[in-house]
């Protein structure tokens, strides 16, 4: 897990004299390894997907292994917001309002078919896909996502979240 | 029991244009201008009593060519008692108005704003006559035959794909 991470620190040299260590590395990765490993989530469960968001979220699979595991009710103390289930055109603004709310630097995951493109719900109450309301990070494609393929999601979000410019 | 349609169709010869009774189900289709009195009957007089409405939906029969074309269906239930009696009445689309039962049973009010939201039927006299499950800005109603399954209008508008995103 969080092989650039590791690359980092390890890239980084660890300089030594009598007086005691130190680290050398550039600002922005250690900002990135730093953000993605403290990632507070705002989930905003609509759906059964929910269900499996708990699982992984709960000892069985434990996000908090990667630093993911404080979820914050409001979108004020959030970084990333987790979509997670069917998003009605009678939610949208709320989604809207969510995202709006949260402090940068933010990110967004789509957590299951429904958010990633409206699923089989292809009909006048649902949106096809959040990304038509607000901008998205990560896919995680699943009727519902297995735990594994969420880790496997959040793990991407933590790459793109290492590899950006880190805005200070 | 079984003879709940009989007893109604003798209190209101009129009124009642139909009945049907099937292993128990019985189903009575009555005139809209009599729905009101014959709902307080049916909740008051102790042969009936039916002191729960448990559901109230509308049917579109676009597709089956039905003369008029929507129908209202109430389906009554008896505690006490415990009997069902299903009501229908005709709903002409040019004049889509029913009279509110939520004065007698007010389990009546939800059913009654998703009946007007999904089909465009109107319940005179409805305490809160708004949409229930679709946004207030919405076109048309969901339901009816005619609306086009796959038509999109969402309230927030697409927002424009950028390059870095």
């Amino acid at each position: 897990m969080g092989e650039k991470g590791f690359k980092v620190m390890t890239q980084n040299s660890i300089q030594s004299n009598e007086s005691g260590g130190y680290l050398t590395s550039r600002l922005n990765d250690m900002i990135g390894w730093a953000r993605k490993y403290s990632i507070f989530q705002y989930p905003f469960v609509t759906a059964c997907c929910g269900m499996e968001y708990m699982s992984t979220a709960c000892s069985h699979y434990d996000v908090d292994r990667f630093g993911a595991g404080l979820p914050r009710f409001s979108p004020r103390q959030s970084d990333v917001l987790f979509v997670v289930g069917t998003i009605s055109h009678k939610m949208a603004p709320v989604l809207k309002q969510i995202y709006d709310q949260m402090a940068d630097p933010k990110w967004v995951v789509a957590f299951g078919v429904c958010t990633c493109t409206g699923g089989f719900y292809d009909n006048y109450a649902t949106v096809q896909g959040i990304d038509t309301v607000i901008p998205v990070d990560v896919y995680i494609p699943g009727c519902p996502p297995r735990p594994e393929n969420v880790l496997d999601g959040l793990m991407k979000l933590q790459e793109k979240i290492q590899g950006q410019k880190q805005e200070v | 029991m079984g003879n709940l349609h009989i007893q109604l169709k003798e209190r209101f010869p009129d009124a009642v244009l139909e009945t049907h009774a099937h292993k128990g189900d019985e189903t009575a289709l009555v005139k809209r201008e009599s729905l009101l009195a014959i709902a307080q009957l049916l909740k008051t007089d102790p042969l009936f009593d039916m002191n729960v409405l448990m559901d109230l939906a509308g049917v579109d029969g676009l597709d089956l060519k039905w003369k008029p074309r929507f129908q209202v269906v109430y389906h009554f239930y008896s505690l006490a008692l415990n009997h069902r009696l299903r009501l229908k009445v005709a709903v002409e689309e040019k004049d889509a108005v029913v009279p509110t039962l939520t004065g007698l049973w007010p389990s009546a009010n939800w059913f009654e704003r998703e009946v007007w939201d999904m089909f465009g039927i109107r319940f005179e006299g409805h305490p809160d006559p708004r949409r229930i499950l679709m946004y207030e800005q919405f076109q048309g109603h969901a339901l009816r035959k005619d609306y086009p399954w796959n038509k999109r209008q969402p309230l927030i508008q697409a927002k424009a794909v950028t390059s870095d995103q």
